[in-house]
């Protein structure tokens, strides 16, 4: 099968590359991209570890093809930090509210968590618990994975955080 | 797991897009969202040599209102473009209004990554008893417009499905839009899921859309998700139901109506006899919610 030419926005640099129809989007990222933050966990659309922002959605990687995403702007967890190289909110939650511990499915939370606070800026607990449905964790119990959406929608918002009581 | 070989095509129009299906006929696929189509072609259980993507097609994102007039009743019909995404149908204020069971349908499908990319025209075309909007469309008395070369037909979501993936859709067509008569202001709705976690199909689902008048069930449908081979239109509990005030003998007969005419699949979200027990249980809920909803 002939390849096809695709190009698209990849925080915030144009790539391009030449893919064969079936080539998976997540497969382009990790593989020609070289961008491995985002996991492949699953591979059936059940984990969200290969969750990236695309157009402004969160879209599973593994459940797109390369060349959907022609032209489209992307964001992976290699693109999250701020400009100064120092961590965004999210990334500063997860490290200090323990959001992770393996850290497998982090990059595909913290994409998530990402779209979830520009839809929604001030959500309640259970309204991250209910917007990280598509994104499975194995080892936190998403107690602290909760705890480090809202430490960073603190921080975003200019508040100080507040842990609730246990 | 890598799909099979296929070429693909983004068409840019309606036009453009049936005639690539005309060209390649049962060889073709058209791709919505992806997401139930793409997993399929994972597993190799679909293997299109072509792949017609939709995503440029600007008429397939319209939706419309059409006004009708039923003696001194407007009732408005609603088309919504088979490319419109379950994330767009939850953020739409009007509909949450309106048509609040599509909301309350869409919210429970998947998760919020697959509801980004999923769509209502793709959910209703693809045909796995599974999905979730082809009771709800069913429920409203929904019609789907399929275009095809010869042009376009509308066909009822009542006489829509034959089967898992058999349905009216022929080789060549494309589902353009589904069309939805709004119900009267007031009415009462609900969507009833059991499902064994977030992102899962359901195990049984009921929907229901109702009137009420002075207390009385003036008017109601009630439609079934997998609990058959195909999504199913319970009539006779629906008109087990007319004109009470839904007391304990009619939802009994509503749900023993229902359950005579469900027929799962022995499967991992449990046995024919789990599923026919718990989707009585479905039809039971969503009655009591659309009444308790309905005003009048």
């Amino acid at each position: 099968m002939a390849k096809t030419h695709v190009k698209m926005h990849v925080n915030g640099s144009e790539v391009e590359g030449l893919v064969e129809p079936r080539t998976l989007l997540i497969h382009f990222i990790r593989e020609q991209l070289n961008l491995t933050g985002a996991h492949i966990g699953c591979d059936t659309s059940h984990c969200g570890a290969c969750t990236l922002d695309i157009d402004g959605k969160s879209v599973k990687s593994c459940t797109m093809f390369a060349v959907q995403a022609e032209g489209a702007k992307i964001t992976t967890i290699e693109g999250m930090a701020n400009a100064d190289g120092t961590l965004h909110a999210l990334q500063e939650g997860f490290k200090q509210m323990h959001g992770l511990q393996c850290g497998f499915c982090t990059p595909g939370m913290i994409l998530r968590a990402h779209r979830l606070l520009q839809e929604n800026p001030k959500p309640t607990e259970e309204e991250i618990r209910f917007g990280i449905a598509g994104n499975l964790c194995r080892c936190t119990g998403y107690q602290n994975i909760v705890k480090s959406i809202q430490y960073a929608a603190a921080k975003i918002n200019g508040v100080p955080f507040q842990e609730a009581a246990e | 797991m890598i799909p099979g070989q296929f070429a693909y095509h983004r068409p840019r129009t309606l036009a453009e897009a049936t005639t690539l299906l005309s060209e390649f006929k049962s060889d073709a696929r058209v791709i919505a969202g992806g997401q139930s189509l793409i997993p399929m072609m994972k597993l190799r259980l679909a293997q299109p040599g072509h792949l017609v993507d939709l995503q440029t097609v600007p008429e397939l994102k319209l939706v419309l209102v059409d006004g009708d007039v039923h003696g001194a009743v407007r009732r408005d019909t609603l088309s919504i473009g088979a490319m419109v995404t379950q994330a767009e149908v939850i953020k739409n204020a009007d509909w949450a209004k309106s048509l609040p069971i599509l909301r309350e349908a869409a919210l429970q499908i998947a998760d919020p990554q697959v509801r980004s990319l999923g769509t209502i025209g793709g959910n209703a075309a693809n045909g796995d008893p599974g999905n979730d909007m082809p009771a709800v469309l069913m429920c409203l008395d929904a019609s789907y417009h399929l275009l095809g070369p010869a042009g376009g037909r509308m066909v009822k979501a009542r006489e829509f499905y034959f089967g898992a993936y058999a349905t009216a859709l022929a080789d060549g067509e494309i589902l353009t839009a589904v069309k939805i008569p709004t119900p009267p202001a007031g009415h009462g709705w609900a969507y009833e899921k059991l499902k064994r976690k977030i992102g899962d199909y359901a195990t049984a689902a009921a929907a229901v859309i109702m009137t009420v008048k002075g207390g009385k069930v003036e008017s109601c449908s009630i439609a079934l998700t997998n609990l058959s081979d195909r999504p199913l239109l319970a009539s006779a509990a629906a008109a087990a139901v007319l004109g009470t005030s839904l007391d304990k003998a009619a939802l009994a007969s509503a749900v023993a109506a229902a359950r005579g005419i469900m027929y799962p699949a022995n499967d991992t979200r449990g046995t024919l006899e789990y599923r026919v027990a718990v989707g009585g249980t479905m039809v039971e809920r969503a009655l009591k919610s659309a009444f308790a909803r309905a005003k009048g």
